[in-house]
């Protein structure tokens, strides 16, 4: 079975204002940071600030708030798959950036960011299936899970 | 100077802002917290510089953004990790990670200039 991933609309409205207007602010600041450190450090160090996670403290923070732990710790798990993506964004416009149109070299590569991004995540989610189903199918089949071969490993000890 | 300020801060708050909606919109959570690490500041940043510093320097810039993804990754390791922790609020595990994004970059800044400079 293939991971699914469903598309809820009606999320947006369940986000509050003052956390879309956090996005923006520290998106905002961030870009103009970048900018900056640029222009008084070099293009090195602001193109460092490109990569910089700017909005995933927020992000994390409002996930955790509205669904858990757990699905801010999934949501971070997200982030550093897309951080391949990226990789990928940045090596293209590296590449083409002096050949290409500019509109042409930042569609292809966020192009290819999505791309890359989804292709890891389902490359990931179907290993992790794949994984948890072979635990399943050794539970069917009456082989010992390691949680088992553990208790009974304590069972063992504890008689002696 | 200011109005350059301004434009970048609209322009890069509403590129953000777009990718943190769409992300919202998806399930689960691993999904849209892909758009986390979305290029929104890379897309606004170079967008401005192609028009005012030229290709040359949107291509130096690339560069070393693909250098610091490895920071990137870095961070998003070290949040996952003190996520873990059920004690620590996550505002400080995503905040204080922020050393480990500004280590790795830093070091790989320092490293790789020392490697060209010799």
């Amino acid at each position: 079975m293939t991971p699914r991933v469903t598309v809820q609309p009606k999320q947006l409205a369940a986000v509050r204002p003052w956390e879309y207007a956090l996005r923006f602010v520290f998106g905002g600041a961030i870009t103009v940071g970048a900018w900056l450190v640029g222009k008084h450090w070099g293009t090195a160090a602001g193109g460092l600030f490109l990569a910089f996670p700017a909005i995933m403290p927020a992000s994390l923070t409002l996930v955790k708030h509205h669904d858990g732990r757990q699905c801010a710790i999934d949501d971070a798990r997200g982030g550093r798959i897309a951080t391949v993506a990226l990789a990928c964004f940045a090596l293209i416009v590296a590449t083409t950036a002096t050949r290409w149109p500019p509109v042409l070299v930042l569609a292809v590569a966020a192009l290819a960011w999505m791309a890359v991004a989804a292709g890891s995540w389902f490359i990931l989610a179907c290993g992790e299936r794949h994984a948890g189903a072979g635990g399943a199918d050794r539970r069917r089949r009456g082989r010992p899970t390691d949680r088992a071969r553990a208790r009974r490993g304590g069972a063992a000890r504890s008689r002696r | 100077m200011l109005g350059q300020i301004l434009l970048r801060f609209l322009i890069g708050g509403a590129v953000v802002s777009a990718f943190a909606a769409i992300g919202e919109v998806f399930s689960p959570k691993s999904f849209s917290g892909l758009f986390g690490a979305a290029p929104s500041v890379a897309l606004a940043s170079l967008g401005i510089a192609f028009v005012s510093q030229g290709a040359p320097s949107v291509a130096v810039a690339a560069r070393w953004m693909l250098v610091a993804t490895a920071a990137m990754f870095a961070y998003a390791s070290c949040c996952i990790a003190l996520g873990r922790r059920h004690g620590l609020p996550m505002w400080i595990s995503a905040a204080g990670s922020w050393v480990v994004w500004f280590a790795v970059a830093g070091a790989s800044l320092w490293w790789l200039s020392e490697a060209v400079g010799t």
